[in-house]
C-alpha cells in the first residue's frame, strides 16, 4: 500500500516531462525524417516502403553535413568556447570574492545583483545592449562628450557585440554553481593550507580550486550548451556574418519553412552535446559527479 | 634532569599582553604567557573562554588587537600563518578531502625545498611514527576517526615545527580511544621533543597530559602551574570550582597574635591556624575570607576529632551515591552543602550513615586552601 502511494507523487513530473518534453521531441524526430513540401508544409509520402528502403528519410541528416554549413558550426563552437572561457575567467573571481571577501550579512545583496536581472526577459536585456552599444548609444555618446573620440566606434553588429551579449547573459550561470561550491568549503581547510606553508595563491591552486572543480564543471556545461544553441543574441547584436547554428535552425523554421531540415540540425546538435558529455564522463571516470 | 632544568629557563614562546575583541566583546584580556622549549603546555577552560582564539592568534589566523607574539626571539605578531614556525592540528582534523594520506602529509613539505625522494622518505618516516604505514593511498573519507587524527598529527609533525598547536584534537574520539590517544600523544611529544600547546576543556585530560597548565576564564588567565598546583592549590574561586573543589567556605578571620589567626565559620566552628603553615595567601588584616577543601580530603565521623591538626564540623547526612570505587556523600551544615568523596579502600569497611543522621565532616587543617580575595 505504502509503495503505491509513493508512486503517485511521480505522476505530476512524469506528466510534465511527457507532455512538454518527450512529446515535442518525438514530433520533431518524426518531422526530421520527412521532406519539405513545395509551399513549406510536409511532402506526403507515396510509398512508405520505398521511402525507407531508398534512405530518403535520412536526406535531411545528410544535408546537415553539407560543406555549406560547416563554417557556421565551427563559428558556433568557437563562439561557445570563447564565451565559456570568458565566463569562467570573470565568474570564478566574482564567485570567490562574494564567497570569501564579502561580509556574511552582505552576501545576499551581492547575490541579488546577479540574480535579479534574470527576472527580466532576456530579449529585453539584449535590446538594452543595442541602446548602449549603437553608434548614437550610451558609450559612444559619453566618449564623444568627453572628447576621447571624434567619430562613433562601431560596437554593434560584429563578433565583439555577440560575445559581449552571450557572456553577459550566461555569466550568472557560471557564477552561481562556482559560488555554491566555494561556500561549501570549510574554512579550516583553507586555514590548514596556510598553516602548512601555502600562501594565498598556492592555497587557491592546491586546495580551493580542486575542491570547487565540480562547480566549475557544472558552470562550464550549463554555459557551453545553451550558448551553442543560442540565436537571440546573434540575431539582435550580430551582423550578417555572425550566423550561428541556432540561427540556422531558427531560419529553417521561420524563414525557409523547412521544418524537417531544421529538426534534423537540432537533433544533430543535441547528439553532439550528448557525445561531449559522454566523453567527459569517460575521461573523469565518474570521479566528479555532476549528471 | 639537569638538562630539563636548564632548557626550561629558555622561553620559546612569549605571549606579551595580548587582548582581542570580537566587535564589542573582549575575548582575550591582557594575556601574558611564556612557554618553554619542549614543554607540553595545556590551555584549559570552559567553552567560550577564549582558549581557541588564543591558539588561533599564535597560529596567525587571528590578529591580536593589542600585544605581541614572540617565538624563539622573533616577533611574529604580523607574520602570516604560512611563514610561522608553528603548525596546528585542527579540531575537525581539516584533512584535504581531495588528497590521499600521502599527499596530505606531503602538503607542507613542498615549501621546504626538498627533493622528491627526500619528501617521500620523510612522509614514510612520520607515517611510521604515528603508526599509519600502509594507508598512504587512502582518501580521508576512507579513514576512521582515530586514523584521521593521526594523519592530522603526521601532517603537522613532518614539518618539524618549533611549536605544535593542538585545538581540542581528541574531542571527536570516543572515550576509550581518547584515553589511548592521550597516552600516545604524550609519548609522541617526548619522542619528537617539540613544544606542544594543547587546548582542552577537559580537566582530567589536561592533568594527565601536561607539564604545565594555564586555566583561562572569560578571556583572562586565572592560574598557571603544574597539574598538581592547579588541582591541589587553586588560587581563585573559578579554578577551584572548575577543578571540582566543590566545598567553598566563607569565614571570618581574626588575628590573635603575629602568627596565629582564628577562622570562624559562623554557627559551625572556630579554629586556629598559623600563618606560616597555610596554603595560598590570605589577607592578614581581619575580615572575610574564602577557602576550599577538596571533597576527597574530607572524611565522615560519628564523633568530632579532638586533635588540633583537624577541623570537625557538625552536619546532617543529605544523600549518598555509591560509585563502586568511591562513595559520594552530600552533607548539610547550617544550610551549606558539603561534598565528600570517599575511596572504598576495603571491601569490609563501610560506613553506614543514613540520611538525617548527625555526623561530623572532618578534615586536616593542612588541606585547607585559601583563595585570593577579589
Amino acid at each position: 500500500m505504502k509503495n503505491k502511494v509513493y508512486w503517485l507523487f511521480f505522476i505530476p513530473s512524469v506528466v510534465v516531462l511527457v507532455v512538454f518534453f518527450f512529446f515535442p521531441l518525438l514530433i520533431m524526430l518524426y518531422y526530421s525524417f520527412l521532406q519539405r513540401g513545395v509551399y513549406g508544409g510536409i511532402e506526403p509520402i507515396d510509398n512508405v516502403f520505398d521511402y525507407i528502403s531508398n534512405f530518403l528519410w535520412l536526406k535531411n541528416y545528410a544535408r546537415v553535413f553539407d560543406s555549406l554549413y560547416v563554417p557556421i558550426y565551427l563559428r558556433s563552437l568557437y563562439i561557445a568556447f570563447l564565451t565559456t572561457v570568458i565566463c569562467l575567467l570573470i565568474g570564478y573571481p566574482v564567485a570567490y570574492y562574494i564567497a570569501f571577501k564579502v561580509k556574511p550579512n552582505r552576501k545576499f545583496l551581492y547575490l541579488s545583483f546577479i540574480i535579479i536581472p534574470l527576472w527580466m526577459s532576456f530579449l529585453i536585456r539584449t535590446y538594452a545592449w543595442i541602446l548602449i552599444l549603437r553608434d548614437e548609444g550610451l558609450i559612444n555618446f559619453l566618449l564623444m562628450k568627453v572628447g576621447l573620440i571624434k567619430k562613433p566606434l562601431h560596437l554593434l553588429y560584429n563578433e565583439f557585440s555577440v560575445l559581449l551579449g552571450l557572456v553577459y547573459g550566461e555569466l550568472p550561470f557560471m557564477i552561481l554553481p562556482i559560488y555554491a561550491s566555494l561556500e561549501k568549503i570549510e574554512m579550516s581547510l583553507i586555514e590548514a593550507s596556510k598553516d602548512l606553508g601555502a600562501n594565498e595563491y598556492d592555497t587557491l591552486k592546491r586546495v580551493i580550486f580542486p575542491l570547487t572543480l565540480p562547480g566549475v564543471i557544472v558552470g562550464i556545461v550549463i554555459v557551453f550548451i545553451p550558448t551553442l544553441g543560442s540565436f537571440i543574441v546573434s540575431d539582435l547584436l550580430g551582423g550578417a556574418k555572425s550566423m550561428l547554428v541556432g540561427n540556422l535552425i531558427q531560419n529553417q523554421f521561420i524563414v525557409a519553412r523547412d521544418k524537417p531540415f531544421g529538426s534534423a540540425i537540432a537533433f544533430v546538435l543535441s547528439g553532439f552535446v550528448l557525445l561531449l558529455l559522454y566523453i567527459y564522463k569517460k575521461i573523469s571516470k565518474g570521479k566528479i559527479e555532476i549528471l | 634532569m639537569e638538562n630539563l632544568a636548564s632548557s626550561s629557563k629558555f622561553a620559546l614562546i612569549e605571549i606579551q599582553g595580548i587582548s582581542k575583541y570580537f566587535g564589542d566583546v573582549k575575548v582575550l584580556d591582557n594575556i601574558y604567557l611564556s612557554i618553554n622549549k619542549g614543554e607540553f603546555f595545556s590551555i584549559l577552560g570552559p567553552s567560550g573562554c577564549g582558549k581557541t582564539t588564543l591558539l588561533r592568534i599564535i597560529a596567525g589566523f587571528e590578529r591580536p588587537d593589542v600585544g605581541k607574539i614572540i617565538i624563539d626571539g622573533v616577533d611574529y605578531t604580523d607574520v602570516p600563518p604560512y611563514k610561522r614556525p608553528v603548525n596546528m592540528v585542527f579540531q575537525n582534523y581539516a584533512l584535504f578531502p581531495h588528497l590521499n594520506v600521502f599527499e596530505n602529509v606531503a602538503f607542507g613539505l613542498r615549501y621546504q625545498n626538498l627533493g622528491k625522494l627526500e619528501i617521500k622518505k620523510k612522509v614514510f618516516e612520520v607515517l611510521e611514527l604515528v603508526k599509519l604505514t600502509g594507508l598512504e593511498n587512502r582518501k580521508p573519507s576512507e579513514l576512521s576517526g582515530g586514523q584521521k587524527q593521526r594523519v592530522a598529527l603526521a601532517r603537522a609533525l613532518v614539518l618539524k615545527p618549533k611549536v605544535l598547536l593542538l585545538d581540542e584534537p581528541l574531542n571527536a574520539l570516543d572515550p576509550k580511544l581518547r584515553k589511548e590517544m592521550q597516552i600516545e600523544l604524550k609519548k609522541l611529544q617526548h619522542e619528537v621533543g617539540i613544544t606542544f600547546i594543547f587546548v582542552t576543556h577537559d580537566q582530567e585530560e589536561a592533568l594527565s597530559i601536561s607539564d604545565r597548565i594555564a586555566v583561562i576564564n572569560s578571556g583572562r588567565i586565572e592560574q598557571i602551574g603544574t597539574g598538581y598546583e592547579i588541582f591541589e592549590k587553586p588560587r581563585t574561586e573559578f579554578v577551584a570550582s572548575f577543578m571540582g573543589a566543590k566545598n567553598l567556605f566563607t569565614g571570618n578571620l581574626r588575628k590573635l597574635n603575629k602568627y596565629v589567626f582564628e577562622v570562624e565559620l559562623p554557627n559551625l566552628v572556630k579554629f586556629k591556624i598559623s600563618a606560616n603553615k597555610v596554603n595560598g595567601k590570605f589577607n592578614s588584616t581581619a575580615g572575610e575570607l574564602k577557602f576550599i577543601v577538596r571533597p576527597e580530603k574530607i572524611f565522615i565521623r560519628k564523633t568530632p576529632l579532638k586533635n588540633q591538626a583537624f577541623v570537625s564540623i557538625p552536619t546532617i547526612v543529605e544523600s549518598m551515591v555509591y560509585y563502586g570505587a568511591s562513595t559520594s556523600w552530600i552533607l548539610k551544615a547550617d544550610g551549606l552543602l558539603i561534598f565528600v568523596e570517599e575511596q572504598n579502600r576495603d571491601m569490609r569497611f563501610r560506613h553506614n550513615f543514613y540520611p538525617g543522621e548527625v555526623v561530623y565532616a572532618v578534615w586536616e587543617k593542612r588541606n585547607i586552601v585559601f583563595l585570593e580575595s577579589i
